[in-house]
């Protein structure tokens, strides 16, 4: 025992509290909680919105991904700022369609556009298996959180089962609802404590960050630059742009979107959310301080950077201060993933199999099925090897596949028929799982030019689909020539 | 004015593009490596570039239902 574990503790008591007095008092109805019956103003939008965007990922993988890579990590400063400009002019007739309809769900969506179950039940699929990294990943920053600022005394594994108990537990406790006020409190933390971090390390190891810069500069030149080869500027603008496309493709992101009272307020929102971005500066801070700090991180360990770094600066229970708002940082979009896959699994799988279910029975499907998503995200994190960073990016390559499919449809007149997306967004996940599973990358392939082996799979998966996509479309609609109004 | 929403190409032009001419260090401004100050730059400018479309489109003139 130490001055650190017991913050964490109580962070995670605190949030199961929470958790457990939110639920308290109100009908358990899955439906109106899950868009907020469509009420929601500027504010509490833009909390859902930008919460979502402070995850393990950012405080972990993001610190993690700076010390170990450098300048790659800028990516992450420039999807996010692209994906609000879409969101812009995207998400308005998305959420207007929803309005419409009546829809709740990304798969609602999709089943609407095209008229199509089956294309429903594939996006729901998609969605699930790219979920579980985004959970594996949140999993594995509670092991690290614990493991390091438990200063050694529990082990990665003992660690990772109490996390992923803890977000079950938490999942299960709180029910649907979760707690608005974790969410707030783990927001106003990170904030703070990110902020404290990013401004206090350089300053304290290098007397300001120029010349912390300049230190790197000197120890490992050209690291706060994109290197020639591998994560290169090719590698930099495919992945920018994928991730970009895929932002809201996250079926919890998207189904944020239903949640605003009027289009205004998404519009709104696009103005202010990259300047919320900027706090990601103060985080990469924390990788760079540590590469001259905590030098010998490799592989996966890169993630530990922030935490070793603040083990070797602060008090144990400064240390513990800022493991309980890591703690919250995983717990509260980590309860939303493993909250949408059991939903999804329930409501947009079970349901299409047995259209009889009723409500209640779902639900309590949904419930049953929190430990079993946690105890498939838990094995997936055991057997390791993947950094946080890896781990988003494959849950990226997949989600964005959605995406033609998507916005196509938003067209008055969509080219693209049930068929075509379906068979679109198939080819699109095959590319990305062949590539992953098989290990089979294009660095491989020699003969090919360096500019493109160092593209990022998902932009290529999304061409694939894309050009299956048309080419399947319009075969269709040349079949059946009659037919062709019932597209839309 | 609609047309002033095509402006909402230069974050994407800056960001996917530009990065192919900016990918050095030095000079540091602000004590920051120069890519990193040109993608923080075009943050900024682009939370001004949204705001210049949010007041210039029609459609967040009227209340919609």
């Amino acid at each position: 025992m130490n001055g650190a574990l017991p913050f964490i503790a109580a962070a995670a008591v605190l949030a199961l509290a929470l958790g457990f007095l939110a639920q308290r008092g109100k009908e358990m109805n899955l439906e109106q909680w899950t868009v907020g019956g469509r009420g929601f103003g500027a504010v509490f939008v833009f909390l859902l919105l930008a919460g979502e965007i402070y995850t393990t990922f950012t405080f972990l993988g993001g610190s993690g991904f700076a010390y170990g890579k450098g300048a790659p990590a800028y990516y992450i400063l420039c999807y996010g700022t692209l994906a609000y400009v879409l969101s812009y002019f995207m998400l308005p007739p998305i959420w207007r369609y929803a309005k419409e309809h009546r829809l709740y769900s990304q798969s609602d969506f999709f089943v609407s556009k095209y008229d199509s179950p089956a294309l429903g039940v594939i996006v729901t699929l998609v969605d699930i298996v790219a979920l579980i990294p985004y959970l594996v990943l949140q999993f594995k920053g509670l092991g690290i959180i614990v493991e390091v600022a438990g200063y050694g005394a529990i082990s990665s594994t003992v660690a990772v089962w109490t996390g992923a108990f803890v977000v079950a537990t938490y999942v299960m406790v709180s029910g649907v609802h979760g707690s608005a006020w974790t969410a707030v409190a783990k927001d106003i933390l990170i904030l703070v404590i990110v902020a404290f971090l990013g401004l206090y390390l350089p300053w304290h190891y290098y007397g300001g960050v120029g010349s912390m810069f300049e230190a790197i500069e000197q120890a490992k030149p050209g690291f706060t630059v994109l290197p020639p080869h591998g994560e290169s500027l090719w590698w930099f603008s495919s992945t920018v742009l994928l991730t970009a496309l895929g932002f809201y493709m996250w079926p919890h992101s998207f189904g944020s979107i239903y949640t605003a009272r009027s289009a205004t307020v998404i519009r709104k929102n696009a103005i202010v959310l990259p300047l919320y971005q900027l706090i990601l500066l103060f985080v990469f801070f924390v990788g760079f301080a540590a590469i001259l700090q905590v030098p010998g991180l490799a592989g996966p360990n890169i993630d530990l950077a922030l935490f070793k770094l603040s083990v070797k600066t602060f008090n144990p229970w400064f240390v513990g201060v800022i493991g309980a708002t890591g703690v919250l940082t995983a717990l509260v979009p980590g309860s939303m993933i493993l909250m949408t896959s059991a939903t999804l699994i329930a409501n947009n799988l079970y349901r299409v199999a047995n259209p009889s279910a009723d409500d209640q029975q779902v639900s309590r499907l949904a419930k049953l099925l929190v430990p079993l998503v946690s105890l498939v995200a838990v094995f997936f994190t055991l057997r390791g090897g993947e950094t946080i960073v890896a781990l988003l990016l494959m849950g990226y390559s997949l989600v964005t596949q959605l995406f033609p499919a998507l916005l196509l449809s938003l067209w008055q007149r969509n080219i693209a028929t049930r068929e075509g997306a379906a068979a679109g967004i198939l080819a699109g996940v095959a590319t990305v799982a062949i590539v992953s599973l098989t290990g089979a990358n294009f660095h491989r392939l020699s003969w090919l030019p360096p500019q493109v082996q160092d593209l990022n799979i998902g932009i290529v998966a999304l061409a694939v689909n894309f050009i299956v996509l048309i080419v399947v479309s319009m075969a269709m609609r040349i079949a059946r020539a009659p037919a062709q109004a019932s597209a839309q | 004015m609609r047309h002033i929403r095509w402006l909402a190409i230069a974050p994407f032009l800056a960001l996917i593009v530009g990065p192919f001419f900016v990918n050095r260090v030095h000079p540091l401004v602000l004590g920051l490596p120069f890519l990193l100050v040109w993608i923080v730059t075009w943050i900024l400018l682009t939370s001004l570039i949204m705001a210049v479309i949010y007041f210039a489109d029609p459609a967040n003139q009227e209340s919609e239902p």
